[in-house]
């Protein structure tokens, strides 16, 4: 299918959208600095959030069926000029981080009183709109230098995130500091990789990209290139082998940051690690060599499994959570690696249910926090009958984990299992529902400790404030929501998928329009 | 592998070797502050890299050339080196500034909290503490 | 939308009004029980007006929202699925009745919770019974296992918890394992689940890969207990009594047998399966587990194991005949559905009666019961000899129907096997019965103060046991309303 081109002169209010969705974040994030006062900051956060969503939700929308809207910085022209280009699979992106953000900062307002030092409340709410302007900017641009920056801004703001809370547990400092040298490797192994492809083809722009390298085919430069950047997004990604940082810096971070990070940064990542494999190395390359299936498909399946046999061993909540999601990255790589429509269309939708799940189930072990302390399992026993709304929101989440039909997951679970056969690789589909099972196992686990064992807890234990579980129930709703009426979110990873697998366009002559 | 071809791709060679001192001081090093001298060295390979690649033969400065009154002359035919890779590794370098300051940040309050910055005495002292946590998890369970 | 489909969806939601009114009226013992025995009339109701409407011939399909490409949420109305509608809500009334007067009777504690879960799970029956594509039926079959594991872990003590988890692990693995594969594999070769007359795979498989695909299904649905994967039924005996009848004659079980009926006549086919020979190795595992479920049976000593193995083994009726792929087969598999609820039903309610009057759980212990509870032990040789399959009471009926598909099939040698299954349940029945009545107790004084069971125990059972009786009478009946499903002229 031919991607139809949406020339925009981007003169009127409603064309510069795109931009607006990242200078709104990006310049609340001084002025909540600047303002200094702690409601106010939580004020600014939300709205610009807030106004970010709804003009993701406006791009999805135009965006669904097929399209590119390019919006060029300073008014220069690319392949020289840097644009935001957004089509069908940045769009879903942007919607997830956006809603995430969102929904996330109605929880922060109580989470972040209690799990970090007030003192630093301002500099939390700064940090936290430089990491979504970091995200988004990831996923909006079209210059793959600019992705560097953008997930260099996002991760500096995480390693503060992450640590702080110190407040709580001091081994949040040692696990940011992983995450930095971890993080950094990664980011310059990108930046090298970039650098070879700037090298072997004289641009930087994604979709000049991948004309020339189709036109040059395969040097030895451009597959260093290749994976160098496969090995940097490998590490912001969290595939196995390269996802040691991830346990620690989920588990020790404050509540509202793990919730926040969790949903979106490994996300972003894999979007551009979907669009290098597919877009611009696509076809001379990826298809070409069955690097994917040899590096791609073993490594997910080995996250799927040993993520998941680790996470049933775990005694603390958050841990447990973390290693759930190493396993559902795997899922999301799998589906990359199946390379056809339904197993891409498998990997957005899931980007887009997982993001919801994992936020709503630590979400709940951010209430668990706030009411018991420490998350481990003994202390969470029977917690189920204290809160029952909390509780009951927990369980939609955990359901949704595990892929019960009416909930989302199992909506992504289908479709990736529908993939795998309709390439005819039934033991690949085999290994994804024993995985599955694996899940129920920890899952299960879960749910037993909340309802079933009786609670050690006496006293004055009360249901979560109201603040923490509207946001647990908009994500349970959600769940529930998007497990029935996939529409909204399958058209698009429909469209995203198509758009990914066919030829790349040489689109760059088409985009007139400028952002003077 | 002619010894034109070493001498011709130098600066690969020691993008290479620096690159890979860096990532060794990383992994190899315990203390958390040699650990960011190594990231650094990394960086500062890469930035040579790029900056050694945006030369081109016989460029000269990519700045326009301008006369004696300040104004600038164009239609010359000059080579100018390729001022791109520039704009990039400045970037790069703020960014390496900004995570050396972080990375530096979070070494002092890890000093503050562990009392020292070597590796594996900090890994000791969290290891205390999970074993502390695992205890009453098995009491529990048990 | 037409009467009919509102019909059925009112019947479908029906029970999730008692949820609403077992958290409301929860101090309020006695409004909630009759609110919620109520609501289960409707449900009753609301299901004989759909077999009013419509007779039981097959109408258009109510869709109600589209999920994925050709999969909708989409009820109708069918042969088998109307009757199993009308056994379990007419079965669900009785059990309402008998679970309050059990959960009264031994004190137990939540018991708003309880029934609201057993309104939970009554509801995804109902969406079973009208589901019209494989997709709906999945989705409410989950929501029947989760719903009825509160059910099992009720009492919540280590043993229940643990016989929960068996309960539910097995059946949620074998869902998402076996199950959810076959649905995609079918979905992946048809196009769409939708349940058609004559089957939809004829033509879209080779015969090789049927086998396995029946496999996939077959063990699948675990709900079904098909041997080996039946472990779960008498671990989910530490469950209070009114669950082991809901679960064991009533809602569980008989999802799991009459999902995979529609599996056999809808999905596959039987013209297809018998031509294919594809089911012949489920023919053997079935005989195979009738008799091995039996001779369990015999071995167990806790009444309540016995009649959970002696379910293993009816169950394995229902699976044989959707196996032998003939029409009077799935006939007679559809009417067991039916004989074997009411005699099942009846059997648990003594065994729970037994319990709450007495205490005791062994069959050992229960020598001369039969004259301090003549009621309850008449009741219980009443609903042996329908199990056993002796005239004039049900249960002979659909044995005979299977006797003659297996004659259909030609398949000699499960005439055999039926008949020793038959002698294996008289030896495991009877007995009680006879204990009960005929052995003297060790234990004089003790005997003199146990009376009867409390009423709401007992009256329950005996409707049950006499509807056992009637549907000897009326079977013609049931196989003139089950007779479409395998003749599509009519």
């Amino acid at each position: 299918m031919a991607i139809e081109q949406v020339n925009h002169v981007a003169l009127t209010l409603e064309e510069q959208l795109p931009i607006w969705l990242i200078v709104i974040p990006f310049v609340a994030a001084p002025l909540i600095l600047l303002f200094g006062n702690k409601g106010l900051a939580w004020v600014f956060s939300f709205l610009a959030t807030a106004f970010s969503l709804a003009i993701s939700v406006i791009l999805v929308l135009t965006l669904k069926d097929g399209g590119v809207i390019s919006y060029h910085i300073g008014g220069w022209a690319p392949p020289i000029g840097i644009e935001y280009r957004i089509d069908a699979t940045n769009a879903l992106i942007l919607m997830l981080i956006s809603l995430i953000a969102t929904v996330a900062l109605l929880y922060a307002y109580r989470s972040v009183m209690s799990e970090i030092n007030p003192k630093h409340h301002t500099l939390f709410y700064a940090s936290y709109m430089l990491c979504f302007t970091g995200l988004m900017g990831i996923v909006i641009t079209g210059d793959a230098f600019n992705i560097f920056v953008f997930l260099e801004i996002s991760s500096l703001a995480t390693y503060i995130l992450v640590a702080m809370g110190a407040y709580k547990d001091k081994r949040a400092l040692t696990a940011a500091y992983d995450y930095l040298i971890l993080g950094t490797i990664g980011a310059t192994f990108f930046v090298i990789g970039i650098g070879f492809l700037y090298m072997a083809t004289g641009t930087l722009n994604l979709v000049d990209l991948a004309d020339r390298i189709s036109d040059q085919g395969l040097n030895r430069t451009i597959r260093a290139g290749f994976g160098f950047i496969v090995i940097g997004l490998g590490l912001k990604i969290a595939i196995m082998p390269l996802h040691l940082w991830l346990p620690r810096a989920y588990t020790f971070a404050p509540s509202v940051v793990t919730v926040f990070l969790s949903a979106t940064a490994t996300k972003a990542s894999i979007y551009v690690l979907l669009r290098f494999l597919f877009s611009i190395y696509h076809p001379t390359f990826a298809f070409g060599e069955n690097i994917i299936l040899i590096i791609f498909m073993p490594l997910a399946i080995a996250s799927m499994f040993l993520a998941s046999i680790v996470a049933i061993f775990q005694t603390n909540l958050k841990r447990m959570l973390a290693y759930s999601s190493i396993g559902q990255i795997g899922y999301l790589l799998l589906g990359a690696s199946l390379m056809n429509q339904l197993g891409l269309t498998a990997t957005l939708v899931h980007m887009f249910n997982h993001g919801i799940t994992k936020a709503l189930l630590f979400m709940g072990a951010g209430v668990f926090a706030l009411k018991v302390g420490k998350v481990s399992y003994e202390n969470i026993a029977g917690l189920g009958k204290i809160m029952p709304f909390t509780a009951a929101a927990v369980v939609i989440g955990c359901l949704s984990l595990i892929g019960i039909p009416g909930t989302a997951g199992f909506i992504s679970k289908w479709i990736l299992v529908q993939g795998a056969l309709a390439n005819g690789w039934w033991h690949i589909a085999l290994l994804i529902v024993l995985s599955s099972l694996l899940s129920v196992i920890y899952v299960w686990r879960l749910i037993e400790i909340i309802y079933v064992v009786p609670t050690k807890k006496v006293g004055t234990i009360t249901e979560a404030p109201i603040f923490m579980l509207a946001p647990m129930w908009i994500l349970a709703f959600a769940c529930l929501f998007f497990g029935v009426f996939t529409d909204f979110i399958l058209d698009p990873a429909q469209t995203a998928a198509q758009n990914l697998l066919s030829l790349p366009i040489s689109g760059i002559e088409n985009t007139l329009g400028d952002g003077s | 592998m002619t010894w034109e071809f070493i001498l011709g791709h130098m600066n690969y060679w020691l993008f290479i070797i620096l690159m890979l001192i860096g990532l060794y001081i990383v992994i190899a090093k315990g203390n958390l502050l040699k650990k960011i001298v190594g990231l650094n060295i990394f960086q500062v390979s890469v930035f040579m890299m790029y900056i050694s690649i945006g030369k081109v033969i016989g460029g000269t400065a990519p700045i326009l050339p301008y006369d004696n009154t300040g104004h600038v002359k164009y239609g010359l035919d000059v080579i100018y080196s390729n001022p791109l890779p520039h704009v990039l590794i400045l970037t790069a370098i703020v960014v390496g500034v900004a995570t050396t300051s972080l990375g530096l940040a979070l070494i002092v309050r890890i000093r503050e909290e562990y009392g020292t910055i070597e590796e594996d005495e900090i890994l000791d002292a969290e290891t205390l503490i999970a074993e502390k946590e695992n205890e009453e998890s098995e009491a529990w369970l048990a | 939308m037409t009467g009919v489909s509102m019909t059925i969806i009112l019947s479908i939601l029906m029970p999730l009004l008692g949820i609403f009114g077992n958290i409301f009226l929860r101090q309020h013992k006695n409004l909630r029980d009759t609110f919620t025995f109520l609501v289960s009339v409707l449900t009753f109701s609301g299901v004989f007006l759909v077999f009013l409407l419509t007779g039981g011939v097959q109408q258009e399909e109510l869709s109600i929202l589209t999920v994925l490409p050709n999969l909708d949420i989409a009820f109708k109305v069918e042969p088998i699925g109307l009757l199993f509608a009308l056994v379990a809500s007419g079965l669900w009334m009785l059990t309402h009745l008998y679970g309050v007067g059990y959960m009264r009777g031994t004190n137990e504690d939540r018991q708003s919770q309880f029934f609201a879960f057993f309104c939970v799970a009554i509801f995804a029956v109902m969406g079973i019974c009208f589901a019209a594509n494989m997709f709906t039926l999945f989705i409410f079959y989950e929501i029947l296992t989760l719903s009825t594991y509160p059910l099992v872990a009720h009492k919540g003590d280590t043993k229940s918890v643990s016989g929960a988890r068996v309960y539910l692990g097995m059946l949620l693995g074998t869902s998402i394992v076996f199950l959810l594969t076959a649905l995609i594999w079918t979905y992946v070769l048809v196009g769409h689940l939708d349940f058609m007359p004559g089957g939809i795979l004829n033509g879209k498989i080779e015969y090789g890969l049927l086998p396995l695909l029946l496999g996939l299904y077959a063990f699948g649905i675990g709900k079904a207990a098909l041997m080996p994967l039946h472990r779960w039924l008498p671990a989910a005996m530490v469950a209070p009594t009114p669950v082991s009848a809901l679960l064991h004659a009533v809602a569980v079980v008989k999802a799991g047998v009459f999902t995979i009926l529609k599996v056999g006549v809808y999905i596959f086919g039987l013209d297809f399966l018998a031509a294919s020979g594809a089911s012949q190795w489920l023919i053997w595992l079935a005989a195979i587990s009738i008799i091995l479920a039996s001779i369990f049976a015999l071995m167990q000593d806790n009444l309540k194991k016995r009649l959970a193995y002696s379910t293993v083994s009816q169950l394995s009726y229902i699976t044989l005949a959707m196996a032998l792929a003939t029409p009077m087969a799935a006939v007679g598999g559809g009417m067991h559905i039916a004989m074997h609820a009411f005699g099942k039903i009846a059997l648990f309610m003594c065994a729970g009666a037994i319990y709450v009057a007495t205490k005791k759980t062994e069959i050992s212990d229960m020598s001369g019961l039969g004259k301090s509870m003549p009621i309850t032990f008449t009741i219980f040789a009443i609903a042996s000899f329908s199990i056993i399959g002796l005239p004039p009471f049900g249960g002979s009926w659909s044995k005979f129907l299977l006797f003659v598909g297996a004659i259909e099939a030609e398949y000699f040698v499960i005439i055999v096997v039926l008949m020793i299954s038959s002698l294996l349940n008289v030896a495991y029945l009877l007995p009680i019965v006879a204990r009960g009545f005929f052995i003297n107790s060790a234990d004089d004084k003790k005997e003199n103060s146990i009376k009867e069971a409390p009423l709401l125990c007992w009256v329950p059972a005996a409707i049950a046991a006499v509807a056992c009786i009637l549907l000897f009478f009326y079977a013609g009946l049931l196989r003139d309303f089950l007779l479409p499903i395998v003749d599509s002229s009519l």
